[in-house]
């Protein structure tokens, strides 16, 4: 039974198999505290109440700074956590990395079946590698909009709100229970609602920000249901998979999960909930990088990864529909983003294919265990290897890509074109990036990607085919994106008015820091450090897989390259022409938008609002404008008593004592 | 004497209320006033008598006037309530408490004792000495605490009444 | 003199009238007093002494009242009762 025989150690409190494992992780938690954990958390908070509080009193320059220093010590101390939890922490006896609970209070007991909602800090390899991921790009982007937000009104707004994210996102993933975990996911909700519509004078930010808000929400609706099910059937909120609790709710279990993912799958913008990510780029482009492509966008992964032993034990089908939903989306994405001509877009719908290729990768495990060649649950680790790479090459395309907004001031791909004279730090990162998510080696999309498909070709050959398929296109869209930016048809009127030029350091050192990353960070040997069931995992190159995407990526370059490197387009035009109805199609995101607009203006507001609001303001309200019609006109009625004439009270009072006396006397 | 007292008393506080000008009421108050003083000499109350015909009829009846010099003078329009109704509303009511009041003090039952010839212990009881030392005592019928309140509210009242009538 | 208080008070419309009403009404209280003191308990005080300190009483009143209608007086130019209602708010 796989939870029971490998489930990472918990704390002291939950039981373990053996007395000898038991007292091995008591000695481990007392070896190892980590108090400093907590300031990781609380660093952010702070920095965001006095920035959110006393943000007008301090400079632009001031609140940048506190916002930058705060989050590079929360780097600091996710590094040194990361250094201490994945190399000084001894393993246990079956070589699992112990998962650590440096703090755990009860905050809210419900005093039934023992359930209660905790707040704590639960350090396992996923966690680690989220601290790590979090911090780093939240601290490239709080140094990035140093240039970036130059000037703008509300700079100290933008930055208390960055802390609150990047505060909420890091409780998130140390969330020691789903419920904790969900409090901070709404917090993420509110400040990437908050974020999006940074920019509140613009209608488009204002809808956006809505939208994100109002869809995230709906999902997170299902995700609230699927925890309390889960608590209900389950008896606990923890994720301590070994308890008696799982047996018991063990029929309910896939239902529950099946709605906790689709919260997830709001979050992670999965097919039908993905209309607010495309949206979302209203707001500023750093947000866009830090939220909206590297690290709130994956929490749905993430929410599902936390959850696995329970996928893997008891809803292995569910685990399923959860790949093919991901498997669609990223195909979808992917045509959508071929056609899209704002370059924040086909970030934000590469971003949406990528986060598919995630849950792909968790959808087609099979197992718990890893140890030889090609289990199943090497999609496990694939996709937290993924998740690692593409939130440090998705944020370094995303802040490429604010430099080239910042120096065309367009996000249109019509006003670019030939830029790799003016910005050459930024050609050579995009490009880069572009190398990576394509899938070349030796970047790190390559590693990680690779893992993915092997995963996938290790579920079915046909989901294997698929995936391979959507990274051809996905290098084919991104080296569109790349030579509509920097080579092809320069835009001379629009750069006569305005010479674009190269963005300055604050912005072009985080390019290079990340680029660097991006580099190097496929040659970590990740599944030493996270695997399923947090063993050492040595990741193997399938020959052939690789080989295949390879191929697969370069040919697609090519054909990219054949169609859009030059000064004219005439292959590419013609095709859009041949496929007109497709193009089309595609370029309105296949009238997705405007099908949840008649869903929900025609059908639902239609049908089901209406007559609700018509009851609510006819019968509900009509009853309690009656109650104030009925109070209002009797006081009317009675408001002459109170004169204010001294004579007239008198004279009641009198006529009173004397009924009163003559009813003593008479009586 | 009683009855001679009576008799000013219940015509002056008719007239006092029925008078048209606001002076002449005042001055038919003050009749009432030296009235009632008259009763409490007859029942051999010579401090209380003295107390009213100091305080009321010199202090407060001068105030009266005073203030109704200055402020309505003698006009003279107007004096009751708007309509009649709200009169004899007013007349009724007073007119039953009235009756019910001389019903009930008629009924009841009281002994009979001497009315003239206060008795040696009445008048060692409201000599002055004897009322100065039960105001200032504080033993069975001391008064000491009413004494020092009603000082404090005199007080107050100079106080206030000065905080209230100032000019702004 | 009581119910002569009474119907002044019920019926007068200058505040002042009203007040003398008052007046009237609080001397016939402190004569009640003395005269039940006086006829039924000869050897007592207390009526003795609650007439006195009413009287002192009704001075601090009267002295009040009238302050107040000296102050309406001035920012209104009349004291009738009819006119004085804005307070029922």
């Amino acid at each position: 039974m796989p939870p029971e025989a490998s489930t990472p150690h918990r704390d002291q409190g939950t039981p373990h198999r053996g007395t000898g494992t038991r007292q091995r992780a008591n000695e481990i938690s007392n070896s190892i505290t980590m108090d400093y954990t907590i300031f990781i958390l609380l660093l952010p908070f702070l920095s965001f109440l006095l920035l959110g509080v006393f943000g007008k009193w301090f400079s632009h320059k001031a609140a940048g700074l506190i916002g930058t220093a705060v989050l590079l010590a929360v780097a600091a101390m996710s590094y040194y956590t990361a250094y201490e939890y994945f190399f000084m922490t001894p393993r246990t006896a079956e070589g699992a990395l112990p998962a650590l609970m440096p703090y755990n209070y009860t905050w809210l007991p419900f005093f039934v079946q023992g359930l209660s909602f905790d707040m704590g800090i639960l350090l396992d390899p996923i966690s680690v590698m989220m601290l790590i991921v979090i911090s780093t790009v939240s601290l490239m982007v709080h140094i990035y909009s140093f240039g970036y937000m130059h000037g703008e009104r509300g700079f100290q707004r933008y930055y208390a709100f960055l802390s609150l994210f990047t505060m909420s996102m890091l409780g998130l993933v140390v969330a020691t229970n789903i419920f904790q975990m969900y409090m901070f996911w709404e917090l993420v909700g509110v400040s990437s609602y908050l974020l999006i519509g940074f920019y509140y004078t613009s209608p488009a930010a204002i809808a956006a920000s809505k939208k994100a808000f109002i869809v995230t929400r709906f999902a997170d609706m299902f995700f609230l249901v699927g925890i309390l099910i889960y608590g209900y059937y389950c008896h606990s909120f923890g994720f301590d998979f070994n308890q008696a609790g799982f047996a018991l709710g063990a029929s309910m279990l896939p239902v529950a999960l099946f709605l906790m993912f689709i919260g997830g799958a709001g979050k992670s913008a999965m097919f039908p909930l993905h209309i607010w990510l495309p949206d979302a780029m209203e707001g500023p482009t750093p947000v866009s990088a830090l939220i909206h492509a590297a690290t709130m966008v994956v929490a749905g992964v993430f929410q599902i990864a936390r959850l696995f032993p329970l996928w893997i034990a008891y809803a292995p089908s569910t685990l399923h529909i959860v790949a093919w939903v991901g498997a669609f989306t990223a195909f979808y994405a992917a045509a959508v983003a071929c056609c899209q001509s704002d370059i924040k877009r086909v970030l934000a719908f590469s971003t949406i294919s990528q986060i598919a290729f995630m849950m792909v990768s968790l959808g087609v495990c099979t197992e718990y265990t890893t140890g030889h060649e090609h289990v199943g649950s090497l999609g496990y680790m694939a996709s937290m290897f993924h998740l690692f790479t593409h939130a440090m090459f998705k944020a370094l395309l995303f802040l490429g890509a604010g430099c080239i907004i910042h120096a065309v001031h367009s996000n249109e791909m019509s006003a670019m074109g030939g830029l790799r004279k003016y910005m050459p730090i930024t050609n050579i990162t995009f490009f880069i990036a572009c190398l990576a998510i394509s899938g070349i080696p030796p970047f790190s999309g390559f590693f990680s990607k690779d893992e993915i498909l092997t995963a996938a070709f290790a579920y079915s050959p046909a989901m294997g085919w698929v995936m391979t398929a959507i990274a051809a296109m996905t290098a084919f869209y991104m080296f569109r994106l790349y030579y509509g930016i920097f080579w092809g048809t320069e835009n001379k009127e629009l750069h006569a008015k305005h010479t674009p030029h190269e963005a300055p350091l604050t912005m072009t050192f985080p390019l290079m820091f990340l680029a660097v990353v991006t580099c190097v960070a496929g040659f970590i040997p990740f599944g030493h450090f996270v695997s399923a069931d947090s063993r050492i995992y040595d990741i193997h190159l399938d020959p052939h897989v690789a080989c295949t995407s390879i191929i697969i990526a370069v040919a697609s370059i090519f054909l990219a390259t054949y169609m859009y490197m030059g000064e004219r387009q005439p292959k590419a035009d013609a095709l859009a022409e041949k496929f007109g109805r497709l193009h089309r199609w595609a370029y309105k995101r296949f009238y997705l938008d405007e099908v949840y607009q008649y869903v929900t203006h025609r059908i639902i507001f239609a049908h089901i609002s209406k007559p609700i609001a018509w009851f609510d303001r006819h019968i509900v309200d009509g009853f309690f404008d009656f109650l104030a019609w009925g109070t209002n006109a009797l006081s009317f009625r009675i408001r002459g008593l109170q004169s204010g004439s001294v004579q007239q009270y008198a004279f009641v009072f009198l006529l009173g004592t004397l009924i009163l006396l003559a009813v003593m006397a008479f009586a | 004497m009683f009855v001679i007292l009576a008799v000013l008393i219940a015509c002056s506080a008719m007239a006092t209320v029925l008078t048209k000008s606001i002076v002449r009421a005042a001055t038919y108050l003050l009749f009432v006033l030296l009235g009632t003083a008259g009763m409490y000499f007859l029942m051999g109350y010579t401090f209380l008598g003295s107390v009213q015909v100091m305080v009321y009829a010199g202090g407060i009846i001068v105030l009266y006037v005073f203030s109704i010099l200055l402020t309505e003078g003698g006009k003279e329009e107007g004096v009751f309530k708007r309509t009649v109704k709200d009169a004899s509303w007013g007349l009724i009511l007073s007119l039953v408490g009235f009756l019910t009041f001389l019903g009930v003090v008629l009924s009841h039952p009281f002994r009979s004792l001497p009315l003239s010839a206060p008795s040696e212990t009445a008048s060692a009881v409201t000599s002055i000495h004897s009322i100065g030392s039960n105001m200032l005592s504080t033993g069975d019928n001391g008064y000491l605490l009413p004494f020092e309140a009603v000082s404090v509210l005199l007080l107050a009242c100079i106080v206030g009444a000065l905080l209230i009538a100032r000019k702004r | 003199m009581m119910f002569a208080g009474v119907f002044g008070f019920l019926t007068r419309r200058s505040t002042l009238a009203i007040l003398l009403s008052v007046e009237l009404m609080l001397n016939a209280t402190d004569l009640n007093f003395a005269v039940f003191n006086r006829m039924l308990h000869p050897e007592g005080y207390e009526g003795y002494f609650f007439s006195l300190f009413s009287i002192a009483i009704s001075a601090a009143e009267s002295a009040i009242a009238i302050a107040i209608m000296i102050n309406i007086y001035r920012m209104k130019k009349h004291i009738q009762a009819d006119g004085l209602e804005e307070m029922k708010w």
